[in-house]
């Protein structure tokens, strides 16, 4: 990388800013809009509008019950997140401490289902969900979350593993340490960057899955964000102005999360592509 | 010692040896089964839950595409090969959402990975302003399918009406949504207006290992811009276009929420992927057999196109 700073520089600087406003100019007509009345919306959807509807996101707010639809979402990222997180470290660790045809016919099986698309699963789930009574609940879905997300978050902690020294490991059992102690308070502390990744993939994923809760959550009251904006908008057809509040209020949290965490992501991102 | 000391002695050294061998060869066994225990203990459950939501309903599935059955009824009739036969022959709209479907493959990984790759070239100067333009850039990223779609229909039906009105060019006046051919490239804009950031980042995270000196060298030996993107930079990160060009084919191919908000299909199921046209004959036309020998062989195409692709860029890869 060149890094000197030159005319040339400048002027790509000015190009990369204004393909940069382009590239969000969708941004500007969801939010300018959705404080606009409809009428106003008709007019001419690109101006500024002429006093801010507030009154928009009040009534969505309400009838999409915003509040409980975000608990919902948050429940199932925050508990799907944390059981991923110990049961793909836990196997991708024992798997690599354990070489041997075993863990690699293991790790092949599981890395390869990342191929299988959902739409050939979900029916037969489904069915078998009834079965075993995990359908309809949130729960439910948190356990199917467990099954679809364990070949990406092993496939990145397995990568990882191999950085942490068998020797720190190997003094632990000397000092009488059990295999639990060692993976627990040794090894797991020293997978935090993974960690971080996994959680913010696996959480970019499910925060904004559709098919699997659509299909799994029957019940009004069990609906996540986008299963609720999605209800909305399908309900509201071509009402733009409320539908527009819907949509920002729908993709507010995952933006702010990602702009608090962003060189987190964006690190996480390429390196677990990489491998 | 006499003789039978001797024999003795003898004697009861191989005993003791043999005892202490049976004890080795008892705590080796205690050991292998505690080391066979703990295994399952770290691998078992992420193995269990792994097999009971993914691995047993696809060979499920594969058992249920050879049946007639409609998904509510306790009685499933074998027949066969007759869904699969169906769908060669009879089921036109499924051949139209696969042409559709690959067609969108090919022109969504291409221009994706042209605008990720060429955000990253733009990206990897010393711009002032370049983890801005980074964030800029990959938020459409963060934003799931689904409330994507929502929000381009709006651009596309009202946004571009109003551009179009008050610019007077005929590009934002088309009927984006309501025409055949218009609405394909409108999927496609949207797609790549997802996932070009998503691919940006790998493309830097590539660039970034390219080595300096390599192209000071080949600038000092009179190479110019264009040579030394095709003749140095392209080969160097031929593993990050692998990447890209195997997430961008399957996540295409697999497109679901994006194409269900913002065209559901339509005008007139032209926009139809492979992924919805199961999804209606499964939960709509309550043809749940079909549905899954559908998905079977959904399954197939992706995996076949997916190691076509990885196969092809690895040797690039190797001969670079």
């Amino acid at each position: 990388m060149d890094s000197r700073y030159t005319k040339k520089t400048f002027v790509l600087e000015i190009i990369g800013i204004l393909l940069a406003i382009l590239f969000l100019i969708p941004f500007y007509f969801v939010l300018v809009n959705s404080v606009k009345g409809f009428a106003e919306i008709l007019i001419d959807a690109a101006a500024w509008p002429k006093e801010f509807l507030f009154s928009n996101y009040v009534k969505v707010w309400e009838i999409i019950n915003f509040p409980r639809a975000f608990w919902n979402s948050l429940v199932i990222t925050v508990f799907s997140n944390l059981g991923l997180v110990i049961i793909s470290s836990m196997a991708a660790w024992k798997m690599v401490r354990t070489p041997g045809k075993l863990s690699k016919i293991l790790f092949i099986f599981f890395v390869s289902a990342m191929v299988i698309p959902f739409q050939t699963v979900m029916i037969p789930l489904m069915k078998l969900g009834g079965v075993l009574g995990i359908t309809n609940s949130i729960p439910g879905l948190i356990l199917m979350y467990f099954g679809f997300g364990v070949p990406l978050s092993l496939f990145l902690y397995h990568g990882f593993v191999k950085t942490v020294p068998i020797e720190i490991e190997e003094s632990a059992k000397i000092d009488g340490c059990s295999q639990f102690g060692v993976f627990w308070r040794i090894v797991f502390p020293l997978l935090k960057p993974i960690t971080v990744t996994v959680v913010i993939l696996n959480t970019l994923w499910i925060w904004n899955d559709y098919l699997l809760p659509l299909l799994v959550l029957q019940d009004a009251e069990l609906r996540t964000i986008p299963l609720a904006a999605s209800s909305f908008f399908a309900q509201y057809t071509k009402q733009w102005d409320m539908g527009l509040a819907a949509l920002v209020l729908g993709i507010t949290p995952i933006i702010i999360f990602f702009l608090f965490l962003q060189k987190h992501i964006i690190k996480g991102i390429a390196a677990g592509s990489i491998k | 010692m006499d003789g039978e000391t001797k024999v003795n002695t003898a004697v009861k050294a191989d005993q003791v040896k043999l005892t202490s061998l049976e004890l080795r060869r008892k705590a080796k066994r205690k050991e292998t089964l505690k080391k066979a225990l703990t295994y399952t203990a770290f691998v078992g459950p992420a193995l269990l839950f792994f097999l009971v939501i993914q691995i047993i309903p696809f060979f499920m599935g594969v058992y249920y595409s050879f049946t007639s059955w409609n998904g509510v009824s306790s009685t499933v009739q074998w027949v066969g090969l007759e869904n699969y036969i169906t769908i060669f022959t009879k089921d036109k709209t499924f051949f139209n959402s696969f042409w559709f479907t690959t067609k969108f493959m090919f022109a969504a990984v291409i221009i994706s990975n042209l605008i990720g790759f060429g955000f990253a070239l733009l990206l990897n100067t010393a711009l002032k302003t370049r983890n801005i333009l980074r964030t800029a850039f990959f938020i459409p990223n963060v934003i799931g399918g689904l409330l994507l779609g929502f929000i381009w229909q709006f651009i596309f039906v009202k946004g571009f009406a109003s551009i179009g009105k008050t610019t007077g060019i005929e590009f934002f006046q088309l009927p984006w949504l309501g025409t055949e051919n218009t609405a394909f490239w409108g999927i496609v804009i949207v797609f790549a207006w997802q996932i070009s950031g998503y691919m940006m980042v790998i493309y830097i995270a590539a660039l970034q290992g390219v080595d300096n000196s390599l192209l000071e060298a080949a600038k000092i030996d009179g190479a110019n811009n264009w040579t030394l993107l095709t003749k140095i930079i392209i080969p160097l990160i031929l593993p990050a276009f692998t990447i890209c060009f195997f997430l961008t084919i399957s996540m295409a191919f697999k497109i679901f929420d994006l194409n269900v908000s913002l065209t559901g299909g339509g005008p007139f199921n032209s926009t139809q992927s492979v992924a919805i046209n199961i999804y209606q004959e499964a939960f709509q036309n309550n043809r749940y057999g079909l549905g899954t020998a559908k998905s079977i062989l959904f399954f197939l195409v992706v995996a076949l196109f997916t190691t076509i692709q990885v196969w092809t860029t690895k040797k690039k890869e190797v001969e670079a």
